[in-house]
């Protein structure tokens, strides 16, 4: 209801509108390709100097730098899930009651939060052997799993800052109901607690998930055959031609933005619907 | 020592000091409540209300003193607080209910995980509350869809759901609409008559007339005065009680 006067009122605050979803059209995707892989190439055939023209050489070696595209996801997987498993935990150690359990988590979280990626990485590279000796059994460690276990350190503090902050967040109120209701803490915990939180971790984790994987081209530094590595040889087995650049990692680019960005779009859309609900 | 219901009180307050850091909130509170009484706490804001009744379910704790509820010490640092909540039920100011469950889960969610009561006559008995809370019907809906007096109302049916012997309301109309605050209200005064035992922070003076008692003032942590309400609000005798009450009424 609104009523029409000349006098100065109070006008009921009304919640800023959101802002509309910014959103890549066909064309900005097109332009992008076309900047990165296609472009590059239709300057060479215009030049004409090599047999092969580097989008067909591209093409070729397409297959590969998908397998190892592959490859970057499935670290990511690994990480991910190694990551929010111990980070679940840390963050639940950093929510205790228990004074030293809440202290070393913090610490661990915060050691390994400010942290940079890439040392974490060498440090579980090379720091951990190539093999695991357990009761006689050898268990090889390869790579790619040390790769895993890198990459999931930082990954692991971020979920665990991820848990507390959620934890925080939630209005003091619901612990002292169920408290009043003789839940126990372990209780309060998983039956109010964490159902609540689910969705206020969903769009930063799912941001998170995003950035590690993006993270997981520094596997190549370690040497690990991910679609990086993949990339460097596949140009050096091309006699480093300098007009293969452009198109080769574009691709790889392009790969990553055709991943990344539907994540992105999704956690904003998380978010937005999160924040019109609550 | 054995508590009796007959002859024990079933709330027993003695010289309750508590403080939060350098602010000392309760100077000396004694008061008894016996089974099946209604006790309003009336007094202006910051005077220890609400931390009083937080003190008798262990939501807060105390410096020194002793508040015993059917015989069971809550000042004591072994105290078995899930024991004690049992028998002490509370309704919150902000409802709090729990938004991710529907009204029904609200209410039988503790008799099953805490009381570990049988699902089906868990249900039964919290349907049967939300008749008894006029809410019929709205079993299946989650708490961000009911009003406030609505959700205050749920709140009440989720603590009797765990059948306390005494129930707390911190200032629970507070903030609620003005023309839900009678709903809420009226649904106290019914607990009330059936015999509950019920110990009430409120700024309703009409309400605490009507229902009350007996009616406790406190002011800077201490009770000032209290007295059955017909007396209470006819002759208060301490200048404090009346200042008070001539700004409200």
């Amino acid at each position: 209801m609104s009523y029409k006067t000349d006098l100065p009122v109070m006008l009921p605050v009304k919640p800023r509108a959101l802002e509309p979803f910014k959103s890549l059209k066909k064309r900005h995707i097109l332009l992008i390709a076309f900047l990165t892989i296609v472009g590059p190439s239709l300057v060479f055939a215009q030049t004409g100097e090599f047999e092969k023209s580097p989008l067909a050489i591209l093409l070729d070696w397409t297959p590969l730098l998908l397998s190892g595209f592959l490859f970057n996801l499935v670290i990511s997987f690994g990480a991910m899930a190694l990551g929010t498993f111990v980070g679940g935990l840390l963050g639940l150690g950093q929510v205790s009651l228990f004074a030293p359990t809440r202290a070393s988590s913090w610490l661990v979280t915060q050691f390994f939060r400010n942290a940079p990626w890439l040392v974490l990485l060498f440090f579980a590279m090379f720091l951990l052997p190539f093999e695991l000796n357990i009761f006689g059994f050898k268990l090889p460690l390869p790579d790619w799993f040390k790769a895993i276990l890198g990459l999931s350190l930082p990954v692991m503090a971020n979920v665990s800052e991820i848990v507390r902050g959620a934890v925080r967040s939630l209005p003091s109120g619901q612990w002292e109901a169920a408290e009043s209701l003789a839940y126990t803490r372990r209780q309060t915990l998983w039956l109010i607690i964490l159902p609540q939180c689910v969705k206020r971790m969903l769009p930063p984790w799912m941001n998170l998930y995003s950035i590690l994987t993006m993270a997981t081209v520094l596997a190549s530094i370690v040497g690990v055959s991910e679609v990086m590595t993949l990339t460097g040889r596949a140009l050096a087995a091309e006699g480093g031609r300098t007009d293969l650049l452009a198109p080769f990692y574009g691709l790889v680019l392009v790969l990553f933005f055709i991943y990344c960005y539907p994540i992105a779009r999704f956690t904003v859309w998380l978010e937005h619907k999160f924040s019109v609900i609550n | 020592m054995t508590w009796s219901a007959t002859s024990d009180p079933m709330v027993s307050i003695k010289n309750v000091y508590k403080s939060f850091g350098s602010l000392d909130v309760l100077n000396g509170v004694t008061l008894d409540v016996m089974k099946g009484d209604v006790i309003c706490i009336i007094g202006p804001s910051g005077s220890g209300k609400s931390t009083l009744i937080r003190c008798i379910n262990a939501l807060n704790d105390i410096q020194s003193g002793s508040i015993l509820v059917e015989g069971l010490e809550v000042n004591d640092p072994n105290l078995d607080k899930l024991e004690l909540r049992k028998k002490v039920g509370m309704v919150f100011q902000q409802y709090n209910l729990f938004p991710h469950k529907t009204a029904l889960q609200n209410i039988m969610m503790a008799p099953v995980r805490v009381l570990k009561q049988n699902k089906k006559t868990s249900e039964a008995a919290a349907l049967e509350l939300l008749k008894k809370v006029r809410l019929e019907g709205k079993e299946n809906t989650y708490p961000g869809e009911l009003s406030g007096g609505q959700q205050q109302r749920v709140a009440i049916a989720r603590s009797l759901a765990m059948q306390p012997d005494v129930i707390l309301f911190d200032e629970v109309t507070a903030a609620l609409d003005p023309e839900t605050v009678g709903e809420v209200l009226q649904t106290i005064k019914e607990l009330a008559e059936d015999g509950m035992t019920c110990i009430l922070v409120t700024h309703e003076m009409a309400f605490a007339r009507e229902v009350a008692d007996h009616i406790y003032f406190t002011d800077r942590g201490i009770i000032v005065e209290h007295g059955p309400p017909e007396t209470f609000f006819k002759d208060a005798k301490d200048p404090r009680t009346r200042e008070f009450l001539s700004q409200i009424l």
